[in-house]
């Protein structure tokens, strides 16, 4: 069973909850995906105090775990002042840390990352840190507290996929012990399928369901893939080899040349 | 009949018309000192049911195609049927193709025609959508309009007013919005601004699509535009932020950096009522009939809902239109 912070979870697909054409569609959407785990943003909802109540309290009766993020943070202080609040509205100290250091592309900066992180470990709160694919930032983190690594695949929202495997790779041969769920930049099934066939444990995404053309039906196909990927990864691939094997015996030839 | 309609926004106001249409006696009350403060006051006026069908539901297509045809018949010379422009920046032109892929009512135009349609976006923008089919209105003057209409009619409209205090109504039409008692509904916060700049000129509304800061732009008269509008799940009404101005701001300058150059006559919010399916509602209660839940449809589905809300209350009156 898949765990995160002594939690079981049901599911390796983690979903935001950002951007749906309606808060009807985005329950339906986790429904259907199988989720365990939504994230919620408390940054831009907050205009005004507790107005976003209403939103937050349809989020909290989709009936599954909530992990509250500080999307659009750019200071260690913003992202931890989010935090704390998120742990009131939210009942919860899990964290989904960002700290935004490029307001364009949204990259993270890692070393507000790394602060931050120390901070809210001390204070008690699981992180989940969205980080980049680097393996000495991420040895930082851990040195930070930190249980559980988010590394980016591709920007957020560029639907990229995977542009980098051989990162992937490393990090995951990095830290076997570690969870690692890739956060950001997935845009299709096929790319969760691959994250995960390289031994990803889970996979965080939202702008590839909220944004297609039917939310609910994209939930469903990522959570199949998300499986497909996991249990791939777990029954041995076949390394890939430049000479066709055929898979029944050769007949007529008595010489293989 | 007599008829008491509750809320005097662009809901009530239309209800008020369908029905005074259709021979009762109408009266408006509106617990506001005057017109103004409402959501309707900050809306953008964009009778566009294709380009909302991009990530609203079907029903706001059906519901919202006659209403450019119902605001010009009802209020001739409100209504300007020039299309809708929708233009991305070259690095976000995927976003066009999801735009389209996601609507239909729409033609590609090349940068010539863009130039055609709006010469002072000339060389901005390589490709865009035309959506030919839709119109905008002011909704300020729509509104002042339409109350006039309505007083001419013989319809009652008082400001300042408690409607519990008015007895003696067959019916009674609920369109307070967010004020009404509906624990269903949730705001969504809308962020806008006008500026006022006599360097740019644009025949109709303008779509600008990005991925994270999408704006839209609709000129009005005496060179102001109104621009907007943010999306915030939030009811709160408090001022404008720092943030949704910088993006509004930002983006505006990336439709046209002459906008940098505009003075900011207005800032405004206002709270979208919405259900969970963000798909509007007529239901009647009893004596009842209830309006609510437009979201960012208000003039685009008013029609329609009142149409609706009229025919229920005449469900079992003879009717006829005057």
């Amino acid at each position: 069973m898949f765990e995160l912070f002594g939690t079981p979870l049901s599911s390796r697909l983690l979903l935001g909850t950002a951007q749906y054409p309606s808060p009807a569609i985005l329950a339906d959407a986790v429904k259907a995906s199988g989720t365990s785990v939504v994230t919620v943003s408390l940054r831009r909802e907050m205009a005004g105090g507790r107005a976003g109540e209403k939103f937050w309290s349809l989020i909290r009766s989709l009936g599954t775990r909530i992990l509250p993020n500080t999307a659009g943070c750019h200071s260690v202080k913003e992202a931890v002042i989010t935090a704390k609040m998120a742990r009131e509205v939210f009942g919860t100290s899990w964290i989904k840390l960002e700290v935004i250091g490029n307001h364009d592309t949204l990259q993270p900066d890692v070393f507000g990352l790394v602060e931050a992180a120390r901070i809210l470990c001390e204070d008690g709160f699981a992180v989940f840190p969205y980080t980049t694919d680097d393996v000495v930032v991420a040895e930082r983190l851990l040195a930070a507290g930190c249980k559980v690594l988010m590394p980016w695949c591709a920007p957020i929202g560029s639907a990229l996929g995977p542009v980098n495997s051989t990162a992937l790779r490393s990090m995951r041969g990095h830290f076997p012990g570690i969870p690692l769920i890739v956060d950001a930049g997935l845009g299709r099934p096929s790319h969760a399928v691959t994250v995960m066939e390289l031994g990803f444990d889970a996979v965080l995404l939202n702008t590839a369901v909220a944004k297609a053309a039917d939310p609910v039906g994209m939930a469903r196909a990522f959570g199949k893939a998300v499986d497909a990927g996991r249990e791939a990864f777990g029954s041995g691939m076949l390394e890939p080899r430049e000479v066709a094997v055929p898979s029944t015996p050769t007949f007529g030839r008595a010489v293989f040349s | 009949m007599r008829v008491l309609v509750k809320g005097a926004g662009v809901a009530g106001l239309t209800a008020a018309f369908e029905l005074a249409r259709r021979g009762a006696a109408v009266t408006v009350a509106d617990v506001r000192h005057g017109r103004g403060g409402n959501a309707s006051w900050f809306a953008g006026g964009m009778l566009a049911p294709w380009c909302e069908r991009e990530s609203a539901e079907q029903p706001v297509l059906d519901l919202g195609r006659g209403a450019a045809d119902w605001w010009e018949a009802v209020l001739p010379g409100q209504v300007t049927q020039a299309g809708t422009l929708v233009v991305a920046p070259p690095r976000d032109s995927g976003e066009l193709h999801r735009f389209a892929g996601r609507t239909s009512g729409h033609r590609w135009l090349d940068e010539a025609e863009i130039a055609r349609l709006e010469p002072d976006l000339a060389g901005r923008f390589r490709r865009g959508l035309f959506f030919p089919g839709e119109a905008h209105l002011d909704p300020r003057r729509a509104m002042a309009a339409l109350h006039d209409k309505l007083v001419a009619m013989g319809v009652d409209i008082s400001f300042a007013t408690d409607a519990r205090q008015l007895p003696g109504f067959e019916h009674e039409i609920d369109c307070t919005g967010m004020a009404a008692d509906d624990g269903r509904l949730r705001g969504v916060r809308g962020e806008m601004m006008i500026l006022h700049t006599p360097d740019i000129a644009l025949s109709r509304p303008v779509r600008l699509l990005h991925p994270r800061f999408p704006l839209y732009t609709v000129p009005r008269a005496n060179h102001r535009f109104m621009i907007g509008a943010t999306m915030i799940e939030s009811d709160g009404a408090g001022p404008v932020t720092v943030r949704s101005m910088m993006e509004l701001l930002g983006t505006a300058c990336a439709l046209h950096p002459a906008f940098g150059e505009a003075g900011i006559v207005e800032t405004g919010v206002g709270v979208r009522p919405a259900f969970s399916d963000n798909l509007p509602r007529v239901e009647a209660r009893g004596n009842t009939v209830a309006i609510n839940g437009l979201y960012r449809h208000g003039f685009l589905l008013a029609p329609a809902m009142a149409r609706q809300a009229a025919e229920l209350v005449f469900a079992d009156e003879p009717m006829e239109l005057a």
